[in-house]
């Protein structure tokens, strides 16, 4: 299993059966695979459209029927299309329950970068409504970068998407509850310990006493 | 009244350096024909309000691409950069001017804009970036961001249906930000699907009312605008058999 998958995987347990909820783009979008049998959501997408149906197959698709990443969805019993100011109403307005979404960095103050990096800065999009909004953000993400540097960081070098948004960080090594006190490790990935965890991270966390073996 | 007008009479009313906002998000609910139209044009140094760059399926020939190809935009007030090569090079190369809003922010200013208010109190963007230069008022002990108006000189939108008079019927996901910028503009064009006769659109199902709307064109009709986005979607591998 890639980490991708990993990542989505384990995100997807976060999902509560009746939750309204907004996956980002990227890596977010793979968590809809993998929602457990009897947990249904409303799946939002921020272009206007509450409760969609999956890619069609050619000659089902509709020229007026996408997603935000301007990608084929179909529309089913229950769906509800709407403009722009009303899906971020329901997003601002605290209508979203769970918000998951792709990020660069995160750090142990719940603090999420996830739009621009030096020499590359494609904008924020609905991000930054959706942590300012949603009630629980969850944030997935690589544990470490290429050159096997933490991601999850005292502090966040890159412009912030949001401040003290964070709820839950999911990587490929481990999840984190971001608590007033600070982050607490939640789960660790099989083969490695809460020592590897910290050698792997930057910020400063707490082992928490439930602390266990990370749900697949 | 008649509000029906050939494509041409209201291309001309563009001119260089004026502030021009397009409904669609990322191309769906584009006006696809008005742009493919201004792209012949020429007219140059536009500042082009979008919610988003072009659809990522098809970079340089589909949407807003060739505007940015062909040098026309000074300026982009968008949300999102990400999916035209053209303009994320401009960019960076400091070419192209472009000024960021989070998404919820940048349609709260074009509503805004058409519906008479000085500005919204948003929430989003506190204790980042877009919070710079910005007034902040604390109300009942949460901080918000004054966001100002956001208002083009001309505005071309895409419904599904529209009436002589001008009253726009938008059809599925397509209606996305055409509502609120077809309220922010002085003219604005609705490019339809099918032009109908007074009387032909159910009253509730207007999504845009006349008196927002100056002039009404003929865009693709339902057979080749279904056909266009089978092609992008197909070629973009995104549709499978």
């Amino acid at each position: 299993m890639d980490y991708r998958e990993i990542i989505a995987r384990r995100a997807a347990l976060e999902l509560r059966d009746g939750e309204v909820v907004n996956l980002g783009f990227g890596m977010p979008m793979a968590v809809a695979n993998f929602i457990p049998p009897g947990v249904n959501v409303i799946l939002q997408s921020e272009n206007g459209c509450l409760l969609f149906g999956p890619t069609p197959k050619l000659g089902f698709q509709d020229a007026d029927t996408a997603n935000a990443g301007s990608m084929p969805i179909t529309l089913r019993p229950g769906s509800a299309v709407f403009d722009l100011s009303t899906s971020f109403g329901i997003i601002r307005g605290g209508h979203v329950d769970t918000a998951i979404l792709g990020a660069l960095e995160v750090d142990q103050e719940g603090n999420i970068a996830n739009w621009s990096m030096p020499g590359r800065s494609p904008g924020m999009g609905g991000a930054m409504d959706l942590v300012a909004g949603a009630r629980k953000i969850v944030a997935i993400l690589q544990h470490n970068d290429k050159q096997g540097e933490s991601k999850i960081l005292k502090q966040c070098t890159l412009p912030l998407t949001g401040k003290g948004a964070v709820n839950v960080i999911i990587t490929d090594k481990a999840v984190f509850h971001v608590t007033p006190q600070g982050l607490e490790l939640k789960e660790i990935i099989e083969g490695l310990s809460a020592t590897d965890i910290k050698k792997a991270t930057n910020a400063e966390f707490a082992v928490a006493a439930d602390c266990c073996r990370y749900c697949l | 009244m008649n509000k029906v007008v050939a494509m041409d009479d209201v291309i001309k009313r563009v001119n260089d350096g004026m502030t021009v906002a397009f409904g669609g998000f990322a191309g769906v609910g584009a006006p696809l024909r008005c742009i493919e139209k201004l792209v012949q044009t020429r007219v140059k140094d536009l500042t082009v309000i979008a919610v988003a760059n072009c659809n990522p399926f098809a970079a340089g020939k589909f949407d807003l691409a060739a505007l940015f190809a062909n040098r026309q935009v000074k300026k982009f007030i968008t949300s999102h950069n990400g999916t035209c090569p053209e303009a994320v090079e401009q960019h960076r190369k400091g070419e192209l001017e472009v000024e960021f809003y989070p998404m919820g922010t940048w349609i709260e200013k074009l509503r805004a804009a058409g519906t008479g208010l000085g500005g919204v109190l948003t929430p989003t963007g506190v204790g980042t970036l877009v919070e710079q230069g910005k007034q902040k008022l604390t109300i009942s002990g949460r901080e918000y961001l004054v966001e100002l108006p956001l208002r083009a000189d001309i505005a071309f939108i895409k419904g599904y249906r529209g009436d002589k008079m001008g009253n726009i019927q938008y059809r599925r996901v397509a209606i996305n930000t055409n509502p609120m910028i077809a309220a922010a503009a002085d003219y604005t064009v609705a490019e339809v699907n099918e032009i109908v006769e007074i009387g032909d659109i159910e009253p509730e199902l207007v999504g845009t009312p006349s008196v927002f709307v100056k002039a009404v064109v003929q865009g693709y009709d339902m057979a080749e605008h279904q056909e266009k986005y089978q092609k992008l979607w197909q070629n973009g591998g995104i549709l499978k058999p």
